[in-house]
């Protein structure tokens, strides 16, 4: 019999604990609540019901393919190349996933773009293009390019080489970057209001528009419930196949990349160019619209009505940066927990991270109402927002850390446990700092998505802090000019403000030991 | 055991008498939907601190059917001590789950017997009118007249050259489609509102996209668009460029009068306190900071109008109003029936 570890229980209690308090419990209670009353006559509702379902996971399908496609070409130039630059667009490209949606979605219809499924597919391409780019990014620029190098001299093609080496080797971050633009889209909410027009509708509108709007919350509960079937046998997909197809290819620490020769010289530039010009056309739109009169310097002068608009600036801060610690220290536990633990317990873990990400906001909003008030009234409290940001950011770090943690050959920790190595000391040496830079683009996630977040954080009551994206949804929500310019002001700021944290995540070490 | 026994009695006494009752609380919680949470500042509950000591709290709910739901969700530990910003649309769902405890405020004397409702559940505290707002420039360079009444809305030219929003997503969608049942009738709204469709009029999801996506104001292709009797007065007050006029003005046909009530929520530990805070709202003093704080009418009549609200302002003559029982019974039916005329 194995003796029980107890230092590895305790590693994988403290997440366990976490998610079942944040996640599971105020799910079950609402959903045991809305199904105690439930007595559906699915009277001609079925049709609709089948449709919506049908159309939600089409839609997100086609959406993350198209995602992984249009991600490519960028995720290759910024992994393989060292050019001016690079960081800078590599930040850049995650600007789109702090703006709020009803902004992006007026900038999109200023360009005539919306009523049809094209729209709302090229707003989800623009959305979550980061979420490939970097999670395949951060695995590609630690593939030995000893490898490449093997197949070329032996003679196969380029493509040859790709799909036969680099393709198998990437496997794992592709499927985690699809399943997280998978969830997203699949739960998608604002875009597919403000783009789709009346026609179109994903199980979330539907259960929004049940559970808010109708006061159905049986037939709510009932939706979520399917929602959440789809998202776990996707998730229940997805980590077969990722266990099935990860390879221990010692990964080198990311090394010196080369300058671009050949035909890179004119395909480095093209890719990342092209794509940066792609997602700033609607940028673009919003900062022309920005400028009317003196909506800048409206931002630092006192509202009458919501205050000083830039002072949401340091709320928003605040939320992130405890956001994304409690994110990073609870993502890494649950990914070692993860990687080291094998069968179907570890499968189960690993799937009930990923949940929070596919889950209706609406139904965990009012989850936490429910089951939140006690022993500690929670409900309204300041805590309350950035552990919600938490729960959304977990799966960004477990996700960018697990590919890159299963890539250590177990041989390796094995050695330095038989020299005499405590475990603890184990992932100090070996884990930590393979894992580190993986770990920092989990850690920048997290931060853009509590900067960006609104959505779900509008089914929690909470104090009347406004962060930013709060502040510009307030400022859109009432009349004039004057207002609408100071919106796409502040919405501006924020994109700026994403690029400067997010360039300055990047350069963050932990201690001397990000490279080695 | 004797010792144990009179500790736990000793505990069990305390813990009887709680929060005492009689006396005051050190703060109040108000739980109010976005819109009125994203408005309120430091200033705006001062007096009533100044006048009673007790501080006041609010709490952002999402929107007024957010707010409602997580209300009933939380109603037997509650979030709050005071729920602000149910209208007639949300009244019936909040009475029939029983969330509120009767008050009768002495200030609901100076209150229109209009806005007063059946029961002492909720205290109105203000008003507003959910109107057709239209581009002046857009209809002057046209030479197209304003329209005067919903009919002249059947003709394409005006059909489509109005954006409505969506009855289920939007609250000021849904009082639209109420003034035009409150206007024709049940047996035949849809009949104008199939006119409407086969006219070419946009539907959008919620205000913010029909008012800064859709509308000629903002870059958009609609002259009209379902908004608020207020929004003019905002466009001078919120403006860029300090203006005289608006440069919107409101049709004045198929507007929809909403009230916006306050209640003490069952379950409160100061009931008392809570209907001071109720009074304070329909006090004058804080009735008349209600237009330029969130764009409203105070219920109140002693309160007077501020100048720039009043100048830009068209109070409807007679603006539609159902009643919140008819709206709760077939509400979902009527927004089935819309969807099925405007998404075939």
């Amino acid at each position: 019999m194995k003796p029980i570890r107890w230092g590895h229980l305790s590693v994988a209690a403290v997440p366990a604990l976490f998610i079942g308090y944040f996640f599971v419990y105020p799910l079950v209670r609402i959903l045991t609540l809305g199904l105690s009353e439930l007595n559906i006559g699915f009277d001609g509702v079925e049709a609709r019901l089948f449709q919506i379902g049908w159309f939600t996971l089409w839609q997100a399908v086609l959406s993350t393919v198209l995602t992984l496609l249009a991600a490519a070409p960028m995720t290759w130039a910024v992994s393989q190349y060292e050019f001016r630059g690079r960081k800078l667009a590599t930040a850049l490209v995650t600007v789109p996933f702090v703006l709020p949606t009803v902004v992006v979605g007026a900038a999109f219809v200023a360009l005539g773009w919306r009523d049809s499924i094209g729209a709302i597919l090229a707003a989800h391409v623009f959305f979550n293009i980061a979420v490939v780019i970097r999670t395949v990014g951060a695995l590609w620029s630690r593939i030995d390019p000893d490898l490449h190098d093997a197949g070329r001299v032996l003679g196969a093609s380029e493509w040859k080489v790709f799909r036969t080496v680099t393709l198998p080797l990437l496997r794992p971050a592709i499927a985690a970057a699809a399943a997280i633009v998978f969830l997203f889209t699949f739960t998608s909410f604002g875009v597919v209001l403000i783009l789709g027009g009346v026609r179109y509708a994903t199980l979330e509108v539907e259960i929004y528009r049940q559970a808010v709007t109708l006061f159905d919350l049986p037939l709510a509960a009932a939706l979520a419930i399917v929602q959440l079937v789809g998202v776990t046998a996707t998730l229940y997909a997805y980590s077969r196949y990722q266990e099935r197809h990860t390879s221990t290819w010692a990964l080198r620490a990311e090394g010196d990349r080369p300058k671009p020769e050949g035909r890179a010289l004119l395909l480095v530039p093209v890719s990342v160019i092209g794509t940066l010009i792609a997602l700033a056309i609607p940028v673009i739109v919003l900062f022309a619209r920005s400028l009317r009169g003196a909506a800048y310097a409206g931002l630092v002068r006192e509202d009458p009505v919501v205050g000083t608009p830039l002072s949401s600036a340091s709320n928003s801060l605040r939320f992130a940066v405890i956001a994304s610690v409690i994110a990073v220290l609870i993502g890494l536990m649950a990914a070692s927990v993860v990687t080291e633990g094998k069968g179907t317990l570890s499968r189960w873990f690993d799937l009930t991270l990923m949940l929070p990400l596919g889950t209706s906001a609406v139904t965990i909003g009012f989850g936490f109402i429910v089951a939140l008030g006690e022993p500690v009234d929670l409900r309204a409290s300041f805590w309350l927002i950035p552990i919600a940001h938490a729960l959304v950011a977990i799966p960004f770090v477990v996700r960018t850390t697990v590919p890159t943690l299963r890539s250590i050959p177990a041989e390796t920790r094995e050695a330095a446990r038989v020299l005499g190595a405590s475990p603890g000391r184990v992932w100090r040496e070996i884990d930590l700092p393979i894992v580190s830079r993986a770990a920092l683009v989990g850690a920048a996630f997290a931060f853009v998505i509590s900067l960006g977040e609104f959505g779900a954080t509008s089914f929690i009551a909470r104090p009347a802090t406004a962060t930013m994206p709060v502040m510009i949804v307030r400022l859109l929500s009432r009349p004039g000019a004057g207002s609408f310019a100071m919106a796409l002001a502040l919405a501006v700021i924020l994109a700026a403000m994403t690029v400067v944290i997010v360039l300055w995540i990047d350069r963050l070490q932990f201690g001397e030991i990000g490279t080695f | 055991m004797r010792k144990t026994l009179a500790l736990l009695v000793m505990i069990a006494a305390a813990a009887a008498c709680g929060p005492d009752e009689a006396g005051t609380p050190e703060m109040l919680r108000l739980m109010a939907h976005d819109s009125f949470a994203g408005s309120v500042n430091e200033e705006t509950f001062a007096a009533f601190t100044d006048a009673t000591g007790i501080e006041v709290e609010i709490i952002a709910a999402g929107d007024a059917g957010s707010m409602v739901n997580q209300a009933a969700l939380s109603k037997d530990n509650p979030l709050a001590d005071v729920l602000f910003g149910v209208d007639d649309t949300f009244l019936s769902r909040a009475l029939d789950e029983e969330i509120f405890v009767e008050h009768v405020s002495p200030a609901l004397e100076g209150v229109g017997d209009e806005f007063i409702p059946e029961t002492a559940l909720v205290t109105p505290i203000d008003y507003g009118d959910v109107c057709i707002n239209y581009d002046k420039s857009w209809f002057a360079d046209a030479g197209t007249p304003v329209p005067i009444e919903l009919d002249q809305l059947r003709e394409p030219g005006y059909a489509g050259a109005l954006t409505v929003e969506h009855p289920a997503t939007s609250s000021p969608g849904l009082a639209f489609v109420l003034a035009t049942i409150d206007e024709y009738g049940e047996g035949a709204w849809l009949e104008f509102w199939s006119d409407l469709e086969s006219g070419g009029v946009g539907v959008v999801p919620d205000w913010d996209t029909a008012y800064y996506s859709d509308f000629t104001q903002y870059g958009g292709d609609s002259p009209m668009v379902v908004s608020y009797a207020s929004s003019p007065p905002a466009e001078v007050i919120f403006a860029t460029e300090p203006i005289d006029e608006a440069p919107t003005g409101v049709v004045e046909a198929g507007c929809y009068r909403q009230i916006e009530y306050a209640g003490i929520l069952a379950g409160t530990d100061y009931p008392e306190a809570a209907g001071q805070l109720i009074d304070f709202m329909l006090s004058v003093e804080f009735q008349e900071t209600v237009p330029l704080t969130w764009f409203v009418f105070p219920v109140n009549e002693s309160a007077e109008l501020p100048p720039e609200f009043v100048e830009n302002i068209t109070i409807p003559a007679d603006p539609a109003r159902l009643d919140p029982a008819t709206i709760a019974e077939n509400r979902d039916r009527w927004i089935d029936e819309w969807v099925a005329v405007m998404e075939r």
